[in-house]
């Protein structure tokens, strides 16, 4: 038995009893208690089994630095929270916890072999060993490495609690509720602006709270706070990050601190806060010694031994040794021996020990050892003793205890100075980097400034030994078992910065990004390599401070509103027909509308016939639409397409072609003259912000001269597509205004009248090959215009298609896709656009770049057709084309596989391909290899349909 | 999140409003056919990738959704100064080194 609860003192209601389970033992604290207290105070000393050698850890501290007893925290359905830090956990009746990375048991770990065999695992074991044959990792190493090295399990269920978000401003933010934090909050809180006042604990006082000669002042401090008026305070919430221009992340837990059943709203809730000055009041962090057996369960900070008893009630032990390096852990000595625990002995490794704290220790009558240093400790599960020597080599002495106590210094937390790019200067006095010069409009106040009072203290690299540093398990980084020998290795096998030690050692590299780990390697290494520590570089600290919850980050930024889904008028309609959707940049669109019993392929070939032989509706509202309006909209728009649009006629269309600077394709699509100076431009449905940002681009940037307007109409009209002989038949009875016929309204026309009384720009165009009309009316009309084509249709058997439909009927016809056909790096030879491109004009968009050598090259890949020898094969979208199929790994790829489709109206399946030299192939035998073997196809041009447009013209 | 200063708009207002469009004050050629290569392959690729002072476009995308030019150290990611499009780059090289004189002071 070693820890027990001190029958008196501390700041927990012993009036409130709670009981709770820890690996399904039940066992009994008190209100004001955390997991780690009541447990320390229930006797339990192992919290843990270690990262990579499994090795039985105990508590080692009361705070936010705690690296080994991480915990996983049950709340009951579905709410299971891993590596919560147990002194971070306060206790709440029927608390379930449970420890992580053991198996089976705590106290019987199968793999604490790999302790047994840690020699095999040094630094850089993974780097060196999992390397070959690759094909190992996913099967072999990477499943055995991820079951034994591991933390908690991350939960699998979706989490059901909700995350609320805030924003904040106020002209001082203080982090940080220590004395000195309370202080600069009341300070700034008398010039009268608003003040915020940010601490991570349950309750104010920081450090103070495990000095009871504090607490009056505690008291006093915060009955002010909570006395003004523009002061908020917030408790429990940790500022996770520091970014640009004084704006700090906080997360405030709301509930995780009462039972779940008593839990109301949200969980947790994210503050974004912006200040005009912020001061950091972080406090600083005790730092441990590195010694043989400094891991064995019971030997701890011994700040965190001062606190266990002075804010909890709580003693370590019953015969309690402090290994120091500092005045501190004399001063945290003789505050436990006030409180009745036995004080084995005080052994320092300073030979000169301070004066008046020596005298009243002696007067207390505790045995010191100076000059000595702890060279061995003894148990397994708990500390049984220590052996200790004159400078780690004279003879040694052997002492039993059940706790032993580093006060190895403090370490100021820089952590959000860091994130706010201040610079650091290292002080020898702290043996640390303190705050320099600042960035932002912030300071540090107290301990994190070093402007504390925590006494005196000597810094080490590692406690001497006369044992070699090789067989000593002394270790640096408790969370991620790096020793004092993983940094000697590193340093031999020619590691000299710090960033490159680290992360060889993974040192620092844990969830707790090395709070009490990184300085001591600092110092071994800077004491292996023969260098001053500044000489060897320094990590940086990033956001966040402590691990955040994902959920708190996310807020109300989930399922619907995690992004906007985009809808059209018809979308209703849609889903009445039962149609299927898929999602296409941010709008839903319909894909089929497959009636009872029938796949897609079946509905797919429905809808396509019947756009070929009758007439089909499609819901094309999702174009991007652009109005173009200005006495120089023509100019405008000649000098951004490859085509020539001033000779453009008004109630004229024309297929535009947009290129980037660099000559590649960008966005196509038809537009409309509808005046001498106004255009109806469309882009594809995904191409339409980035379009009008390059038309804005260019218009404001290079050519401010021009008189244009741009406005986005993409969702002021509905545009329905009606496609197939019977079109014109089924628009006629519902027409007024336009003349119909082909003569009058011929192929690529624009002609604006009313349809079902409904004022429209009437477009005769076409993307499926067949006669066509591309509908606009105003988006607010557009269902009751649908419903008119659709009812006038009827008599047709007029079949509503979805973009599945309407991809396969465009494929027949060998007209491209931006995106899908062309992926950034293709021009408009490569894609057979010639035509398109205005040979005559002196200059547009990209013009000069397809003269570039690049683009006249031979090699380049072209847009071709590709039929299989097996037409009922369907190749698959994105597979690699080769010539020679027997060819050995890696084969010479020739090109891939961009569109591919049974095609019912033909038959047969389809596709088209982009392919080196690919015009120049015409009738030659590609082969695509895949898993189930090599497809044979022979290289088409890409039209498969009515090569001659004879139907588009009727 | 960094507050950034739209010279149209006249507000400092929060980044998620502005796009980022590349290296400022570089024309695109007035002919660019009498461009060879090199120089074409100069304007469209090559820049200055400044450590320190860097003159850049932004866009106010959802505000004024106008274009304006901006110095940005990229060390300390400070907006110095924004400026309209079309007015020179201006000379920060005096203001900087007082500032630096004054830092250490």
């Amino acid at each position: 038995m070693t820890g027990y609860r001190i029958p008196f003192g501390g700041r927990i209601d012993r009036s409130r009893p709670l009981t709770f389970t820890f690996d399904g033992q039940s066992y009994e604290g008190y209100a004001g208690d955390t997991l780690a207290s009541a447990l320390v105070a229930a006797g339990v000393t192992v919290f843990g089994r270690s990262f990579k050698y499994h090795r039985p850890r105990g508590l080692v501290a009361t705070g936010v630095e705690e690296p080994n007893a991480l915990i996983s925290l049950d709340r009951g359905a579905d709410r299971v929270t891993p590596n919560l830090r147990a002194p971070q956990i306060s206790l709440y009746e029927g608390l379930v916890a449970k420890s992580q990375n053991r198996w089976p048991s705590l106290k019987h770990d199968v793999a604490v072999l790999n302790d047994v065999f840690g020699a095999f695992f040094p630094a850089g074991f993974y780097n060196k060993t999992f390397m070959w044959p690759r094909s190992a990792w996913e099967k072999l190493y990477e499943p055995v490495i991820r079951n034994l090295a591991g933390l908690g399990e991350s939960p699998v269920a979706r989490d059901p609690d909700h995350y609320d978000a805030t924003y904040a401003h106020c002209e001082v933010l203080v982090v940080g509720g220590g004395i000195a934090g309370m202080e600069a909050a009341l300070e700034a809180a008398a010039k009268g602006g608003r003040v915020f006042l940010i601490d991570e604990q349950d309750e104010l006082g920081g450090g103070a709270l495990a000095d009871t000669t504090l607490w009056a002042t505690v008291d006093d401090l915060r009955a002010r706070l909570a006395a003004a008026d523009n002061v908020t305070v917030l408790t429990r919430t940790t500022a996770f990050g520091y970014y640009h221009q004084n704006f700090i992340g906080a997360s405030e837990r709301l509930t995780d601190h009462v039972a779940p059943f008593a839990a109301k709203g949200a969980r947790e809730k994210l503050w974004r806060i912006r200040a005009g000055e912020v001061v950091l009041a972080q406090g600083a962090i005790e730092r441990p010694l590195v010694f043989n057996g400094n891991d064995v369960p019971g030997v701890m900070l011994s700040n965190a031994a001062r606190t266990l008893a002075l804010r909890y009630g709580v003693a370590v032990g019953r015969r309690v040794v402090v290994m120091a390096a500092h005045d501190s852990g004399w001063r945290d000595a003789l505050a436990l021996h006030a409180l009745g625990i036995d004080i084995a002995a005080i052994i320092d490794m300073r030979t000169v020990v301070p004066g008046d704290l020596a005298d009243e220790v002696r007067a207390a009558g505790i045995p010191i050892y100076p000059g000595h240093a702890v060279t061995a400790v003894s148990g397994r599960l708990a500390v049984k003793g220590v052996t200790f020597a004159a400078y780690g080599t004279g003879k040694p002495h052997k002492l039993a205890c059940d706790a032993v106590l580093m006060a190895g210094g403090w370490t100021p937390s820089v952590h959000l100075w860091s994130h706010a790019k201040g610079s650091l200067e290292w002080s020898d006095a702290w043996g640390a980097y303190l705050p320099a010069k600042a960035i932002e409009n912030c300071r540090v106040v107290g301990a994190c400034a070093g402007a504390w009072d925590l006494g005196k203290g000597e810094i080490s690299s590692a406690l001497p030994n006369a044992m070699s540093v090789r067989k000593q398990k002394a270790f640096v980084d408790f969370q991620n078992d790096v020793k004092a020998r993983d940094i000697h290795l590193a340093v031999q096998e020619g590691f000299r910065s710090i960033e490159h030690i680290k992360r060889y050692t993974t040192n620092g590299m844990a969830t707790d990004q090395g709070k009490t780990s990184n300085l001591n390697a600092l110092q071994i290494a800077s004491n292996v390599l023969g260098k001053p520590v500044t000489d060897i570089g320094l990590t940086t600290f990033r956001p966040p401070y402590t691990p955040q919850t994902f959920g708190s980050l996310m807020g109300h930024h989930k399922d619907a509103l995690f992004q906007p889904l985009r809808k059209t008028v018809i979308d209703d309609w849609a889903v009445a027909q039962g149609a299927v959707f898929e999602n296409v940049s941010q709008w839903r669109r319909a894909r089929y509308f497959p009636k009872a019993g029938e796949g897609m392929d079946a509905a797919v070939g429905r809808e396509c016939q019947a756009v070929r032989s009758s007439v089909g509706i499609f819901d094309a509202s999702t174009l991007g639409k652009i109005e173009v309006v200005g006495p120089d909209a023509a100019e405008f728009l000649n000098r951004m397409y490859t085509n020539p649009w001033k000779s453009l006629q008004p109630g004229r269309c024309r297929y535009g072609l947009l290129l980037r600077e660099d000559g590649f394709i960008m966005d196509d699509g038809v537009s409309a003259r509808i005046a001498e100076d106004r255009f109806h431009l469309t882009t594809t449905t995904g191409g339409a912000p980035r379009v009008l940002s390059m038309m804005e681009d260019y218009l404001q940037t290079e050519w401010a001269d021009l008189d244009v307007w741009l406005t986005s109409t993409t969702e002021h009209w509905a545009v329905i597509a009606l496609q197939g002989p019977r079109a014109r038949d089924v628009i006629a009875p519902l027409v007024e205004g336009i003349d119909l016929s082909p003569k009058a309204f011929p192929h690529m026309a624009v002609r604006e009248g009313t349809i079902a009384g409904v004022p429209t720009r009437l477009f005769r165009v076409s993307f499926t090959g067949e006669l066509g009309f591309e509908i606009n009316v105003p988006a607010s009309e557009g269902q009751k215009v649908w419903d008119a084509i659709f009812a006038s249709g009827k008599q047709y058997g007029i079949t509503p298609y979805g973009t599945e439909a309407m991809h396969v009927l465009r494929a027949e016809k060998g007209y491209i896709i931006v995106g899908q056909d062309t992926d950034g790096t293709m021009t408009p030879y490569d894609m057979g656009l010639d035509w398109a491109v205005g040979k005559k004009k002196a200059d547009f968009v990209g013009k000069r770049s397809l003269a570039r050598p690049d683009i006249v090259a031979k090699g380049r890949k072209q847009f071709v057709g590709l039929l299989t020898e097996d037409p009922y094969e369907v190749l698959e979208e994105g597979a690699q084309i080769v010539v020679h199929p027997d060819e050995p790994v890696p084969m010479t790829m020739i090109g891939h596989v961009t569109s591919s489709y049974r095609s019912t109206t033909l038959g047969r399946s389809i596709a088209l391909a982009v392919l080196v030299d690919g015009h120049a192939r015409m009738g030659e035998t590609v082969h695509i290899p895949m898993p189930e073997g090599v497809i044979r196809a022979k290289v088409t041009g890409p039209v498969f349909y009515d090569s001659e447009g004879s139907r588009l013209n009727d | 999140m960094i507050l950034i200063h739209c010279p149209y708009c006249e507000e400092d207002r929060p980044e998620v409003e502005f796009t980022y469009g590349g290296e400022a004050h570089i024309a695109r050629p007035l002919d660019p056919s009498a461009l060879d290569d090199r120089e074409w392959e100069t304007f469209l690729f090559v820049r200055t990738n400044e450590r320190g002072l860097h003159a850049e476009r932004w866009r106010h995308l959802h505000g004024c959704a106008r274009f304006f030019n901006a110095i940005r150290d990229t060390v300390t990611d400070r907006f110095e100064v924004t400026y309209k499009t079309g007015e020179p780059r201006p000379d920060l090289t005096a203001t900087t080194k007082a500032a630096k004189a004054g830092g250490k002071a």
